[in-house]
């Protein structure tokens, strides 16, 4: 007996060691859910990655034919576009073209549109939705402002030939461009929402309309093609802590202010940078710059949003479902995509997930749901706001399937339902 | 039986060395900078109360909008152009290890000579940093300038 104990000690000695070196390394990286690509999803709903290291993948469209026009945010080889097509779970690379890197791509009656950080453009289609002229696209807008900051022109186009551009502001919340508080002057050419002509070629300023303003930076947006209205996601302002520890604790300037949903009519203003909206208390509030504490309450006279969500998580991306694949209570509602937040700091970072907004007749009904959590990796990756991936654009595929970009990894997701 | 007393003693030696690497290692290692451990618990203030919301508490920056503080230049190299930034604000765009970033910051100018001094000095010898430290009277010089 003891003879056998002396034989098996070197084998204790080895699990001992295989356990004891198993345990004392706590920060090890957890392996990611090899199923749903890391995703986790509600039931019945399952994700693959059907393309990875893209480069920053912004915006997508897919076509009825399975093809994929990504726009990179950085042109990769002097190519922004790429094509990819898709075959089941698989992609390959079919084309790449367009020498700028962007956020913003559609397709519109035969015509795909995409956006560099200051003009648009447009190329023609085939009767496959494939580009015909790649090297020679129309150029439909020029000239508008890219000040390095929220320099994204992310597009969006209705049913009558117009076509909506996001302008954001080239500022946080205006003080360095207003800094006697007699009114922001920036507001004229950026902060806001401009319409223009879908069909018309080099249009300036002067040819658009300043659809909606005061609206401090907006890269999610979609058309909303029940209530025929454009809805947008606001990217909320920054540093309420920072710039004003007497009013705001570190906590509530982590979860202040909201990332609003707004539903724009022509010549909304939404506020900024007089205004911010509190999810907490459901309302809007004068901005501590123009005279605001935390509880004064702004003037009426600004736009409400339809919709609030958590401060800095960084919608990106914005789609209302008009598919047949998922369940019902998908149809017509709306998914967000959050790039996830940095101005949370030192508090945990937050955001990098995929939202769902049930809508009831064109509007939103009832509260919000995380749909697609795990982009970011472990929840160490998530708190430092180190993430793998972040969520950034979203489209919808010919079967109802729903494809996510991440402008990190430069990761494509495609999320399906089945019974 | 002596010949199995080997891989035994063998296996015991690796399991009690790889259980005393693994304690040495969770023992955080408390670093020694000569004359400026005082400069850098109070840069670490500064650092925490002004920097981090932008930078990060691991000074590494924030995707396309603010750059990290870890192995460029701007940090370790020139110190007037760096004291510069901080009293001044930048809106430069930055390009650091072929990533862009264009977040505009704000002027600290504000802040006391010593406080950017101490800042400096811990954001200099922090993140993995390695360079030399900042005095106020340094960050003096370089204010006198900025004015005239």
């Amino acid at each position: 007996m003891k003879k056998l104990f002396i034989l098996l000690l070197p084998v204790f000695a080895l699990i001992g060691l295989i356990v004891f070196n198993a345990c004392k390394n706590p920060d090890r990286t957890n392996t990611t859910d090899a199923a749903n690509a890391g995703l986790t999803l509600p039931a019945g709903f399952s994700a693959v990655a059907v393309a990875d290291n893209l480069g920053q993948a912004r915006h997508l469209v897919v076509t009825p034919q399975g093809d994929i026009y990504v726009h990179l945010a950085n042109s990769k080889k002097g190519r922004s576009i790429l094509v990819l097509h898709l075959d089941g779970d698989k992609t390959t690379l079919k084309t790449s073209f367009a020498d700028y890197g962007g956020t913003g791509i559609a397709i519109k009656n035969g015509y795909l549109y995409a956006s560099s950080n200051s003009d648009v453009y447009r190329y023609k289609l085939n009767d496959k939705n494939e580009v015909i002229n790649p090297g020679q696209p129309e150029r439909i807008v020029t000239g508008l402002i890219n000040r390095r900051m929220h320099e994204p022109k992310a597009i969006a186009l209705d049913n009558d030939g117009n076509i909506y551009v996001n302008i954001g502001a080239y500022s946080n919340i205006c003080s360095d461009f207003d800094p006697n508080k007699t009114g922001c002057p920036i507001l004229d050419s950026a902060a806001g929402i401009w319409q223009f002509r879908a069909d018309k070629p080099n249009q300036h300023y002067s040819d658009g309309i300043r659809y909606a303003g005061g609206l401090r930076n907006v890269v999610g947006l979609d058309w909303n093609q029940q209530d025929n209205q454009l809805f947008v996601m606001q990217h909320g302002r920054d540093m309420l802590h920072d710039l004003f520890p007497k009013y705001y604790t570190i906590k509530q300037s982590a979860d202040l202010p909201a990332e609003c949903m707004f539903a724009l009519k022509k010549g909304d203003n939404a506020g900024w940078p007089y205004v911010y909206y509190d999810w907490i208390k459901h309302k809007n509030m004068l901005g501590p710059e123009y005279g605001g504490d935390g509880v004064k309450a702004a003037d009426p006279k600004f736009l409400n949003p339809v919709a609030a969500y958590p401060g800095h998580f960084a919608p990106d991306g914005l789609l209302f479902y008009t598919g047949n694949q998922f369940p019902e209570k998908y149809k017509n509602g709306a998914f967000i995509a959050f790039h996830g937040s940095w101005n949370r700091a030192p508090e945990p970072q937050d955001g990098y997930c995929v939202v769902f907004q049930p809508f009831k007749n064109g509007k939103p009904d009832g509260q919000w749901e995380k749909f697609a959590d795990g982009f970011a990796g472990t929840a160490e990756q998530k708190a430092s706001g180190r993430a793998v991936h972040r969520p950034c654009g979203l489209a919808q595929g010919p079967d109802g399937s729903l494809y996510v970009t991440d402008d990190n990894k430069g990761t494509i997701y495609k999320i399906t339902y089945s019974k | 039986m002596k010949l199995r007393k080997g891989p035994l003693l063998l296996l015991l030696t690796l399991f009690i060395a790889t259980g005393i690497y693994a304690q040495v290692k969770q023992v955080k290692k408390t670093v020694h900078y000569p004359g400026s451990a005082a400069a850098m618990a109070r840069g670490k203030i500064v650092y925490t109360n002004i920097c981090l919301a932008c930078h990060m508490a691991d000074g590494g920056g924030v995707q396309n909008m603010n750059p990290p503080l870890i192995s460029t230049s701007y940090v370790s190299g020139n110190k007037p152009a760096l004291i510069k930034i901080v009293l001044n604000g930048f809106k430069d765009d930055v390009e650091i290890n072929g990533q862009k970033y264009s977040n505009n910051m704000l002027p600290h100018s504000d802040l006391s000579d010593q406080q950017v001094a101490d800042v400096l000095t811990y954001v200099r010898k922090s993140f993995g940093n390695k360079a030399s430290a900042v005095t106020a009277f340094e960050v003096k010089k370089v204010r006198a300038l900025i004015k005239n």
